[in-house]
C-alpha cells in the first residue's frame, strides 16, 4: 500500500498540472473574488470563509477525475484488482494520495489567501483546523464519484452533478466553523459534526467505491 | 404464492396490464374530485386569501418526491440482492416521475411564495433540501443514461442510490443546522393537536391519494416501456446473430 501511495504521489507531481492545478485555482478564486466585490474589507470579511470554502472545494472537484481515469485507460487499474491488497484499501490509499496532493495545500495555503479576503484574525485557526478536518471527506466522496464515473467516457461533467449534492453537509459545516470562529462564537458544534462527516465517509464510502469499480470491471 | 412471483417480467406484464387501468382510473378520480372539492368547495383562509388553496397540489407532490426516492431506494435494495431485473427497470421508471414531483413542488411553492413571503425563493431549509434533491434525481438519471451495459448502469445507479439516502438526510440535518427558516411545521400529522381542520383537511387527503396512485399508474407504465424496451433490444441482437 505504500508502494501505491509513492507510486500516485510521482505521477502528480511528475505529470504536470495534476498538483498545481487545485492550488492555482484556489488562489484564483482568491485573487479574483475582491476584484469582483469590491475592496470594502468589511464586506470581505463577511464572505471570506464562504468564499474560501467553495474555493477549496471546487478546487478538489477539478482533479477527481483523475484519481481512476488515468489508471483505467492504461489498464493499471485492472492490475491493481488483481494485486494482493484488497480493492477497498487501494481506494483508500487512492484517496489519500488525492489529498495530499490538493486538500493538504490547499489547507496550508489557506491563511496566506485569508490575508487578502480579510479575514478577522480569530478565524485563521479554524479556517486551518476546519479545512484539515473536512478536505479529506471531500477526497473521499470524490473518489466514490470517480468510481462511479470511471467506465464513463468524458464523464467530468457527470462527475460534478454527482458529487456536488454529495458535498452539501461538508461544505455547510465546514464554512460554518469558519463563520463562527471569526466571529468568536463557539464552533465545537460544527467541528465535532464535520469531523463526524470526515470519519464516518473515510470509514464507509471505500467500500461503495470499491463496488461500483468492482461492477465497471466485470 | 409470494411477492418475488412478479419478479418475473412475464408475470408482471400480465397483472400490470391488468390492475394498470384501475390504478389510473381511480388516481384520476380521486384527483379530479379533490382538486375541485379543494379549489371550489373549501372557505377561503382569512389571512392568506385564495392563495392557500394550492396546498392541495404542494403538499401531496412534495410528498411524493421525497417517497418516490425512497420507492427507488427499495427497488434499488431489492435489485442488489436479489438481482430482480423488474425492479432495477422499476426504480430507473420512478426517477424521472420523482424529479418532476420535486419540481411542481417547488414550482408551486415559489408560486404561493411570491405573495406570502414576498419573494420567489429563500434559502429556507426545506426549500434548499428539495433543491439538493433534485440535484440527486438529475446526477442519478444522468448516471443512468450514461453507461450503455444494463447490468452495470443498475448496478451502479444503485450504489449511488444508497449512498445517496444516506447524504440526502444528512442534508437535511445539516441545513437545518444552517438556517432556521420561513417555512412552517408540518401541521398533518396523526397525533398533533394543531392540525389544519378537517374543511380543509379531508380533500387534501382525497388529493394526496390521487398523487399516490398518479405515481403507481405513471411508475407501472414507465416500467412496462422498460420491459418492452428490453425485450425489443433482445429481439434486436438475436436477429443480428442469426
Amino acid at each position: 500500500m505504500r508502494a501505491l501511495l509513492i507510486r500516485d504521489l510521482r505521477l502528480a507531481f511528475r505529470s504536470g498540472g495534476g498538483f498545481g492545478l487545485g492550488l492555482a485555482f484556489f488562489l484564483l478564486v482568491a485573487v479574483l473574488v475582491p476584484l469582483g466585490v469590491g475592496p470594502q474589507g468589511s464586506t470581505l470579511a463577511l464572505i471570506a470563509p464562504g468564499i474560501l470554502w467553495v474555493g477549496a472545494l471546487l478546487a478538489c472537484l477539478l482533479s477527481l477525475d483523475r484519481i481512476f481515469a488515468l489508471d483505467f485507460e492504461d489498464g493499471s487499474l485492472d492490475l491493481l484488482t488483481t494485486s494482493p491488497i484488497p480493492l477497498e484499501g487501494m481506494v483508500a490509499v487512492k484517496a489519500l494520495a488525492h489529498w495530499l496532493v490538493t486538500g493538504l495545500p490547499l489547507t496550508v495555503c489557506a491563511p496566506v489567501l485569508g490575508v487578502l479576503l480579510n479575514l478577522p484574525a480569530s478565524g485563521y485557526v479554524w479556517l486551518v483546523l476546519s479545512l484539515g478536518l473536512g478536505t479529506p471527506a471531500l477526497s473521499v466522496i470524490g473518489a466514490f464519484g470517480a468510481a462511479l464515473t470511471v467506465g464513463v467516457k468524458r464523464g467530468g461533467l457527470l462527475l460534478s452533478l454527482l458529487v456536488l449534492p454529495l458535498y452539501v453537509p461538508t461544505l455547510i459545516f465546514g464554512a460554518e466553523v469558519v463563520k463562527r470562529g471569526a466571529l468568536g462564537m463557539e464552533v465545537a458544534t460544527p467541528l465535532m459534526l464535520l469531523a463526524g462527516i470526515t470519519l464516518g465517509a473515510s470509514a464507509m464510502l471505500p467500500f461503495a467505491s470499491a463496488a461500483a469499480i468492482r461492477i465497471t470491471l466485470r | 404464492m409470494s411477492i418475488w412471483e412478479y419478479a418475473n417480467p412475464k408475470k408482471f406484464m400480465e397483472t400490470s396490464s391488468w390492475a394498470l387501468p384501475w390504478v389510473a382510473g381511480l388516481s384520476v378520480v380521486c384527483l379530479i374530485a379533490g382538486l375541485i372539492w379543494g379549489f371550489f368547495f373549501t372557505p377561503d383562509d382569512f389571512r392568506q386569501g385564495s392563495t392557500v388553496k394550492i396546498i392541495y397540489l404542494h403538499v401531496p407532490s412534495a410528498m411524493m418526491a421525497i417517497n418516490a426516492w425512497v420507492m427507488m431506494l427499495v427497488a434499488s435494495l431489492i435489485w442488489l440482492i436479489r438481482r430482480h431485473h423488474v425492479s432495477a427497470l422499476a426504480a430507473k421508471a420512478a426517477a424521472p416521475v420523482g424529479l418532476t414531483f420535486t419540481a411542481i413542488a417547488l414550482v408551486t411553492g415559489a408560486l404561493w411564495g411570491q405573495p406570502m413571503w414576498g419573494t420567489w425563493w429563500a434559502w429556507d431549509p426545506r426549500l434548499t433540501s428539495f433543491l439538493i434533491l433534485t440535484l440527486f434525481y438529475l446526477g442519478y438519471i444522468a448516471l443512468w443514461q450514461a453507461i450503455e451495459d444494463p447490468d452495470t448502469a443498475a448496478d451502479l445507479t444503485s450504489v449511488l442510490c444508497m449512498v445517496g439516502s444516506v447524504f440526502a438526510l444528512l442534508s437535511r440535518y445539516a441545513v437545518n443546522f444552517w438556517n432556521q427558516g420561513l417555512h412552517q411545521g408540518a401541521s398533518l400529522s396523526m397525533d398533533k393537536k394543531e392540525n389544519v381542520s378537517d374543511v380543509f383537511w379531508i380533500p387534501l387527503l382525497v388529493c394526496i391519494a390521487g398523487f399516490v396512485l398518479l405515481f403507481l399508474t405513471l411508475v407501472l407504465m414507465r416500467t412496462r416501456t422498460e420491459i418492452r424496451a428490453r425485450r425489443l433490444q433482445a429481439l434486436l441482437a438475436r436477429e443480428r446473430l442469426a
